[in-house]
């Protein structure tokens, strides 16, 4: 389904190309979201909490409402129903009456325009009965009152679960040398530069159309039927062009909701663009992961067995945090051949922005302290860092330990690529004090494998439309983000049919028009909606082959689309494509297919195993190079080697962007990108607030900071994925967080085990050297997490059959044995 | 009070036309470009001069939009993304941008080139160490830079050849 013809070569596939959408892109012709304007908008504005936790006593909003130009005001009594992503996670109302951080809406006012709608915030007395805050993890687990949610484990724990894959004590015990570290990894933020948008209007029919910049206008669709209980089949969602996604628009948001409302209470088109700030107190960013790290090794460098805890800060809602909370552990094992795995995980509820997806979702976490803890392995074993990872890679199509199917891989290849690329082994060890090279490697999911809501339904669907004039109209409800949704989707509709990408007309994104797609998350889009556009594209090829063959008096398979042309391999003459789609329409009637994609089922059956499984994985190897100023601890990156096994490249142009773009958002996030929080001094209520929710405050990597990146994409192609074509999005910013910090060990001889690493932190673990003491700066200890006693699952290896054993059960039958 | 007028007319000089314009005088120049010209092109990041998504060219010199009071632009040339293709061919720096892969989301794609104009036409023989200066203040999430980089050297390379 996913070949390429026999006897053709790739044409589209693997060629430059100016992407689909380039052109409005350019021209300033695209529209966002916040372009958009009807005739007698209105504007809205939420009135957002200054308080971090507090009970909403009572609203006035008279005053407000009668404020000229104001024509509504919302509050909680206007939203009985809650909202979540997650069927577990349920926990939002549009606007609340118990505040869980600072700048969450209690109140939202629709006016003539912005200026007017923001005086009138103002005129809204709320009273708020503040309760004590909920900092960090830690403080969570101490205080299981006030409780922030009334749902979760218990107390302040939002989820915890403990797995384990095998008798990992066991085989830590056997092991010839056990590694222990605790790492931190910093909560930061998507930091979109397009600031969420929203416009809702009732449509000529009557329907509720809202234009969203959205990542998953399927989810919404769904969250907004929810809240306003109203049929889905009476809503329409458009997401449109997202200004830069990375997950920060994949939840549901109470913007959206507000807007909708309003726009079905009065009648008339209700538009929001939230503020820089307010898209800070939006977040839905990376946890803050706190992670200990236990992993045994033989002698002469092969893992035998590791325990993983993880605690994550959740923030003050559910978001996507069950699954990320998986996600801090279950992809771990798939990069390195691991026997054995203990996984335990716990999120916690605190009075801050909710964090949830971004970039890498839960997994760059623990692959940052893998990484790290691997370059210490190495450093022991005196091995090489680079020759040591090479003896564990796992092998394609193995299973994991926790039951992944690891499928086609190239993490080899990419280590000898940046390995050679970088001079390595040259270089590693032998540059002066103050220069060093650091490796590190990685894993990404290439669509997650379960719907976010339980259902057996398609995750993709595609539908062409084609007709006598040529042009063929590809519908998907898969959403443009910038990474080149829409110019995968011409690419496998052009590849199949023989034509030029300038021939194919998407449409996207629209949950009234194209079949639905999950969304643009979990670097699904290229693998699942590409593998639904193959078998459209094929099955329309089919009616045309069918068609012209009866012309031409020769058999349809023997028909070859290529350069716009229909041709038989006798004769390359052939017919025009145009030519071929009206004999076809002659022939059938109107043209057109659907095609559509469920991935595989996952070989692991115990309850969680849903998490992890993909059609596919990507794997990374990276070199990163500093300089360390031993005076200032100033980092300086001059250039970053990366390999990526991308199976197939579908437009070089894009993949190498993807590539770039993800190594400039892992640096960017290793030196310096922070969510940062801080109590205010005890006479200001000792509420805790956002450090720092502006683009000033919050660092990012410009133009001048960004090192030389040397891309390098390995091409293995894997049988699940269209033409052999894997996920980039995602991936290739996994490996950089941890090849910086072993790179600055092998220019100064320090450990850094937090994200980010900041100059402070190298001089104040130089300092701890020039004492005498452990040159480490990092988190000192792991606190003390009740997590519960684990599932038990036997391993592939072991004879398991993917489901949960009793643990003792297993014990005692072995005993019996002896 | 009284004396601040609910809107005030002025003429502008928008993307070579003579345009007169109308609008509360609070605003910004980024408003009314976006809000009363529906010249939409330019974006908007932060609207706190930090993030360059609304630079445009006020007589020729890069300003970020955002932080100019469109009181003070009466009679002034203002440049836009939209003025900036020749008829229906790109601008080569839009083509360069396109093709190159300096735009990936688009949304700071306006004020970047809007940078790049200003500086390739003072200065087509352009370092790479100049562009990257000049476009520091324009931040993009999506491509890392390194292309956007490229596009515009490449757009200097034709603007040049143009020119000869």
């Amino acid at each position: 389904m996913n070949a390429p013809t026999p006897g053709k070569k790739l044409e589209v596939v693997g060629k430059p190309r100016r992407r689909v959408d380039g052109r409005a892109k350019v021209t300033g012709a695209l529209r966002f979201a916040d372009d958009l304007s009807l005739p007698r908008m209105l504007h809205c504005k939420l009135l957002r909490s200054p308080h971090p936790h507090a009970i909403v006593e009572q609203v006035n909003v008279e005053r407000a409402a009668a404020h000229p130009g104001v024509y509504l005001v919302l509050t909680n009594k206007d939203f009985p129903v809650p909202f979540g992503i997650m069927p577990v996670a349920v926990d939002e109302y549009p606007l609340t009456a118990h505040v869980r951080h600072v700048g969450d809406p209690v109140a939202a006012v629709i006016a003539v325009d912005e200026q007017t709608a923001d005086d009138a915030l103002r005129l809204i007395e709320v009273r708020y009965r503040p309760l004590k805050t909920i900092s960090d993890p830690i403080e969570a687990l101490d205080n299981p009152e006030p409780r922030i949610h009334e749902y979760g484990e218990r107390g302040n724990i939002h989820r915890n679960q403990s797995y384990e894959f095998g008798d990992v004590d066991e085989a830590l015990a056997k092991s010839d040398h056990v590694f222990e570290d605790v790492f931190f990894y910093q909560g930061n933020t998507h930091l979109p530069m397009e600031q969420q948008a929203t416009l809702a209007n009732l449509e000529g029919d009557g329907k509720l159309l809202v234009s969203s910049s959205t990542q998953n206008p399927h989810y919404l669709h769904r969250q907004l039927a929810r809240v306003l209980q109203i049929p889905e089949a009476r809503i329409r969602v458009i997401a449109s062009p997202n200004g830069g996604g990375f997950g920060g628009k994949c939840d549901p948001a109470n913007h959206e909701m507000v807007v909708a409302k309003a726009a079905l209470v009065l009648g008339r088109p209700v538009k929001i663009g939230l503020t820089r700030e307010e898209v800070f107190y939006q977040h839905r960013g990376r946890h803050p992961v706190l992670m200990k790290m236990r992993t045994g090794v033989t002698k002469d460098g092969k893992l035998t067995a590791m325990h993983l805890q993880t605690l994550l800060d959740g923030g003050g809602y559910g978001s996507h945090g069950p699954a990320s909370t998986f996600y801090t552990g279950v992809l771990t094992p798939v990069t390195y051949e691991l026997p054995r795995f203990k996984f335990e995980a716990c999120r916690t509820f605190t009075n801050k922005p909710a964090c949830g997806p971004k970039r890498g979702h839960g997994t760059p976490q623990p692959r940052f302290g893998q990484e790290v803890q691997l370059d210490k392995i190495a450093e022991k074993l005196k091995m090489d860092p680079a020759e040591l990872r090479l003896g564990m890679v796992t092998k394609a199509n193995s299973l994991t330990a926790n039951w992944l199917n690891v499928g086609s891989t190239a993490l080899d290849q990419c280590i000898r690529e940046v390995v050679s690329r970088s001079k390595w082994k040259d270089r590693y060890r032998k540059q002066q004090y103050g220069r060093g090279l650091g490796l590190a490697c990685s894993t990404y999911m290439c669509g997650a494998g379960l719907p976010i809501y339980w259902n057996k339904l398609p995750h993709s669907g595609v539908q062409l439309l084609l007709d006598r004039s040529g042009q063929v109209t590809v519908y998907c409800g898969a959403t443009e983000i910038g990474q080149g949704s829409d110019d995968v989707l011409a690419t496998i509709v052009a590849e199949v049919l023989g034509i030029d990408t300038g021939l194919v007309r998407c449409v996207t994104g629209d949950t009234g028009i194209t079949p639905v797609d999950l969304g643009s998350y979990s670097s699904r889009v290229t693998i699942m909606m590409g593998n639904a556009a193959v078998q459209a594209a094929e099955r329309v090829r089919a009616q045309l082959a069918d068609a012209v063959a009866e012309k031409l008096e020769v058999l349809p398979g023997s028909l070859v689309f290529s350069r716009g042309k229909v041709f038989h391999p006798g004769n390359a003459d052939g017919i025009s494509f145009r030519e071929a789609v009206e004999m076809a329409e002659s022939k059938f009637g109107t043209i057109g297919a659907v095609g559509s994609y469920s991935p595989p089922k996952p070989p692991g059956r115990y309850k969680g195993s849903g998490v992890g499984p993909s059609p596919a994985y990507s794997f990374s190897a990276c070199v990163v190079e500093v300089g360390v100023d031993p005076k200032t601890g100033w980092i300086e990156v001059p250039k970053i080697w990366i390999a990526h096994d991308i199976g197939r490249t579908l437009n070089p142009v894009l993949a190498r962007g993807q590539v770039i773009g993800g190594v400039y958002m892992g640096l960017s996030e290793a030196l310096m990108e922070e969510q940062a929080f801080r109590r205010l001094p005890e006479k200001l209520s000792s509420a805790l607030v956002h450090k720092m929710p502006s683009m000033l405050e919050y660092k990012s990597l410009t133009a001048l900071d960004m090192p030389e990146v040397d891309v390098a994409l390995i091409e293995d192609p894997d049988p699940n994925c269209p033409f052999g074509a894997k996920e980039v999005g995602q991936g290739p910013l996994l490996p950089v967080m941890p090849a910086l910090v072993n790179a600055i060990f092998d220019a100064v001889g320090v450990r850094i085990d937090e994200i980010p690493v900041t100059p402070d932190k190298v001089l104040r673990a130089l300092e701890l050297k020039s004492k005498g003491l452990a040159p480490r700066v990092g988190p000192d200890h792991f606190p003390s997490v009740p997590y519960p006693e684990p599932v038990y699952v036997i391993t592939p290896e072991e004879g398991g059959d993917g489901k949960e054993t009793k643990k003792e059960a297993r014990k005692r039958a072995a005993a019996a044995v002896v | 009070m009284n004396a601040v007028p609910d809107r005030v007319h002025l003429r502008y000089v928008v993307n070579g036309e003579d345009t007169p314009v109308s609008f509360a005088p609070y605003k910004t120049l980024l408003e009314v470009l976006r809000e009363d010209l529906d010249l939409t092109g330019t974006k908007h990041g932060c609207e706190l001069g930090e993030c360059g998504a609304c630079t445009v060219l006020l007589d020729g010199q890069p300003v970020l939009s955002c932080l100019v009071l469109a009181l003070e632009c009466g009679g002034r040339r203002i440049e836009t993304i939209e003025g900036l293709a020749r008829g229906p061919e790109l601008h080569p720096l839009q083509a360069a941008f396109a093709d190159f892969g300096g735009s990936q989301c688009g949304y700071c794609t306006p004020g970047v080139i809007m940078t790049a104009k200003a500086l390739l036409d003072q200065n087509p023989n352009v370092t790479r160490d100049q562009i990257r200066e000049a476009t520091a203040g324009n931040l993009c999430r999506c491509t890392g830079y390194l292309q956007i980089t490229e596009a515009i050297e490449d757009a200097a390379r034709v603007l040049r050849a143009e020119r000869k």
